[in-house]
């Protein structure tokens, strides 16, 4: 009897159903969507960061970056009148600086050290976060009107000069910038290279130590045409590629377009006994606030980020996406929700208004209050779990459209916290001859495009249905109390 | 002239008084609402006795106490003061799921308006009485549709109330009070919304049922034909009942 009178009556009663199947279906729709929406940024968020900061790392010390002093900033790249090569009149220059990433701030390796030395402390390694500037060009070769006497009074002026990149004096040059990120070949478990995946050859050993050897990354060796068994040349001396790395995540970068070890890193960058950022991996994740407060009260200068730090760091669209996403797409699927919650209820009370004499009659012959409130809840249960397949349905519709318009969505991380990213390309100038040359600053931070990808999780489908269900309930105890609350000479007596 | 009291038997539980043993008892029964915050009083210290398997016939004008005289004797409400029995129970005392059991299982209502449930087959109408007594289904439907044949509308089973005339639907309601074979058959107003062959047909159907199983038959009317029908007669005005 139970199923047949709320069969009869659903079928019956086919607006009041629809419009609450329709209200919650929106509703949790419009939750699912969020919610993987959510989690898609969420990923994208740490996809960004373990690029960056590597997987597993739960704390990363970095020192607050400071302005640059008068004379400081990029590199500075000075030529003596000798310097190049000269042929047909063109004097061929070229020099590479490596150098500390602009904006970042280098301290003591010793602060590796006292981290390593705290309780909690799994793993910790030191990276020095470096760019390569690389200065070429083409210049004329300016002795060509020196060599011979002035022209005299009434000579004519000798040949109109020659040489340079157009032949007729003119000066070309180009700016390549790569990232460098010299680290601990021994202690790769913890830090950018634990993101990574080993594309061709293989990666830095502890035996690597004091060698010139480079791992690259896959999209850099690509762009710049590099291949495992070349040489590249960072600052000034030449590294031979021994492996080639990607992203462990589709849609990223590694953390920096070359690799080498540390102790190189610091010699030849000038920045000897200094490292820009130390990854930890603390011995259990309850211990991570600990563990900050200690490395924070070893290291008084410097900054200690926590995973959830680092996520508030992510910047660009992404950390736009993400703030849509928590603050107007929570918002905005609560008050649906609670609307399709108020409509059900509402239509449901109404309903029970509506069949009040039918109550009463049901009374009157003997059903108890306790099967009336029963079968007025398993009417906004059906109800609410028609909307709630509906919803799951319309969900499932909406985060496949997002998947299928699958937005890219930018992040770049941390202004304060130490990293190389994918540098830019070479940069092509023309100038007039000239002396010394500050070329363009190198971007310090970590940044990726990253597509959006919202995932169809247990969780999300757990929500439908759990909001369904609730949802359902919470408009059939509205109405089942409404209905207990009939007596039945009253409800006899109504002309409803 | 206040009907005679015979009080019957303290209790809660009821058994089937055989013929002519009181099968309600009133005593004193006053009923007072609250209405637009002035006390209305329905009835006013009632006594009388109905004998098992009487028709009793009330009579009276609009407001005057019928209906709520009718509920009383329903289980459907309790005085303000005095006592109402169903043989052995005392309905003024019982809490609400004792009287939702004894409405259950010993009073059939025919409404005026007939109150069939309207997304329900007649059958399933009649079906509905049998629920709370726990009726397997099987034979909640053999005995629902039995009811419907004893009413002459086995062939209407299938059919929702708005597919019925007001004479079949009254038939339907008669069926659900019937199926559940009570003692106590109470008809507020059965043919007030009939025209008069139909009503005829329906209470000849009621009168032939009470005849033949023997029920305790009261029946709310305005019309005095079906009045003179009954082998008792009350009539009730301001909430005082007087017999005729």
């Amino acid at each position: 009897m139970f199923f047949t009178y709320l069969r009869r009556e659903l079928a019956g009663r086919r607006r009041q159903t629809a419009i609450i199947a329709i209200g919650m279906a929106l509703a949790i729709a419009l939750v699912m969507i969020v919610n993987a929406v959510s989690t898609g940024v969420r990923d994208a968020q740490a996809d960004v960061l373990d690029s960056v900061y590597g997987v597993g790392t739960d704390l990363t010390v970095a020192q607050e970056p400071t302005p640059p002093e008068e004379g400081e900033g990029g590199p500075r790249f000075e030529f003596d009148s000798g310097d190049g090569t000269t042929a047909d009149g063109t004097t061929e220059i070229s020099q590479s600086r490596l150098m500390a990433g602009f904006g970042s701030t280098t301290f003591d390796a010793g602060a590796l050290a006292d981290v390593e030395a705290l309780d909690d402390v799994a793993a910790a390694a030191a990276t020095l976060s470096l760019t390569n500037t690389t200065f070429n060009g083409e210049l004329p070769d300016f002795r060509q009107g020196s060599d011979s006497a002035a022209p005299t009074e009434g000579e004519q002026l000798a040949a109109p000069p020659a040489g340079g990149f157009d032949g007729a004096g003119g000066s070309a040059f180009d700016v390549d910038s790569f990232t460098v990120l010299g680290l601990d070949p021994a202690a790769a478990a913890v830090g950018p290279l634990s993101a990574v995946a080993l594309d061709e050859g293989r990666g830095l050993e502890a035996s690597d130590t004091g060698d010139a050897v480079a791992v690259l990354d896959a999209t850099y060796a690509t762009s710049a045409d590099l291949a495992v068994g070349d040489t590249i040349d960072v600052g000034g001396t030449e590294f031979e590629v021994v492996g080639i790395v990607t992203s462990t995540s589709a849609d990223t970068e590694t953390a920096a377009n070359v690799y080498i070890p540390l102790d190189l890193a610091q010699s030849i960058s000038g920045e000897d006994g200094m490292i820009s950022s130390i990854s930890v991996q603390a011995t259990s994740a309850d211990r991570i606030d600990a563990l900050q407060a200690d490395i924070e009260e070893a290291l008084p200068d410097a900054t200690v980020s926590t995973q959830a730090d680092l996520a508030a760091s992510v910047s660009g669209s992404l950390a736009s996406a993400s703030s849509l996403i928590t603050n107007l797409g929570l918002w905005v699927s609560l008050a649906v929700l609670v609307a399709a919650f108020l409509i059900a209820i509402l239509l449901t009370i109404q309903g029970v208004t509506r069949r009040t004499r039918e109550f009463g009659t049901l009374k009157a012959i003997g059903w108890s209050n306790r099967r009336i409130v029963g079968q007025v809840s398993g009417e906004s249960l059906v109800q609410g779990l028609i909307g709630g397949a509906a919803g799951l349905v319309l969900g499932l519709v909406g985060i496949w459209v997002v998947n299928l318009i699958a937005p890219t969505i930018g992040g770049a991380s941390g202004s304060d916290l130490v990293a190389g990213g994918p540098g830019g390309g070479p940069v092509a100038m023309q100038a007039a001859p000239g002396g010394g040359f500050t070329g363009p600053a190198a971007s310090a931070a970590g940044s990726a495009e990253v597509v959006l990808n919202a995932p169809v999780t247990l969780g999300v489908i757990a929500i439908a249905i759990g909001l369904a269900v609730l949802g359902g309930l919470v408009a059939g105890a509205f109405g089942g109390w409404r209905a207990a609350r009939l007596r039945p000479a009253e409800a006899l007596r109504s002309n409803a | 002239m206040s009907a005679a009291i015979e009080v019957a038997g303290h209790g809660t539980s009821t058994t089937a008084p055989s013929k002519g043993t009181p099968m309600y008892a009133l005593e004193n029964v006053s009923k007072t609402y609250v209405q637009s915050q002035r006390p209305i009083t329905a009835l006013k210290d009632v006594s009388l006795t109905i004998g098992a398997g009487q028709l009793v016939a009330i009579q009276g004008p609009t407001g005057g106490g019928k209906s709520t005289l009718l509920q009383m004797l329903g289980a459907l409400d309790r005085p303000t003061s005095g006592r109402v029995a169903l043989g052995d129970a005392e309905l003024s005392h019982l809490p609400d799921s004792r009287l939702a059991g004894i409405r259950a299982k010993e009073i059939g209502f025919v409404f005026q308006g007939f109150n069939l449930i309207p997304t329900l087959t007649a059958q399933e109408n009649v079906e509905t009485a049998l629920e709370p007594l726990g009726v397997p289904g099987d034979e909640r439907r053999r005995r629902a549709l039995a009811a419907l044949e004893s009413v002459g509308l086995a062939d209407r089973a299938g059919h929702l109330p708005g597919e019925l005339s007001g004479g079949q639907q009254q038939r339907v309601a008669i069926a659900r009070a019937l199926v559940k074979e009570p003692d106590v058959l109470l008809a507020d107003e059965p043919t007030g919304n009939l025209d008069e062959d139909t009503r005829d047909e329906i209470m000849d159907l009621l009168e032939g049922l009470w005849r033949d199983r023997g029920l305790t038959l009261i029946v709310v009317t305005h019309d005095s034909a079906i009045a003179r029908r009954a082998e008792r007669r009350l009539h009730i005005k301001n909430g005082t009942v007087t017999e005729r």
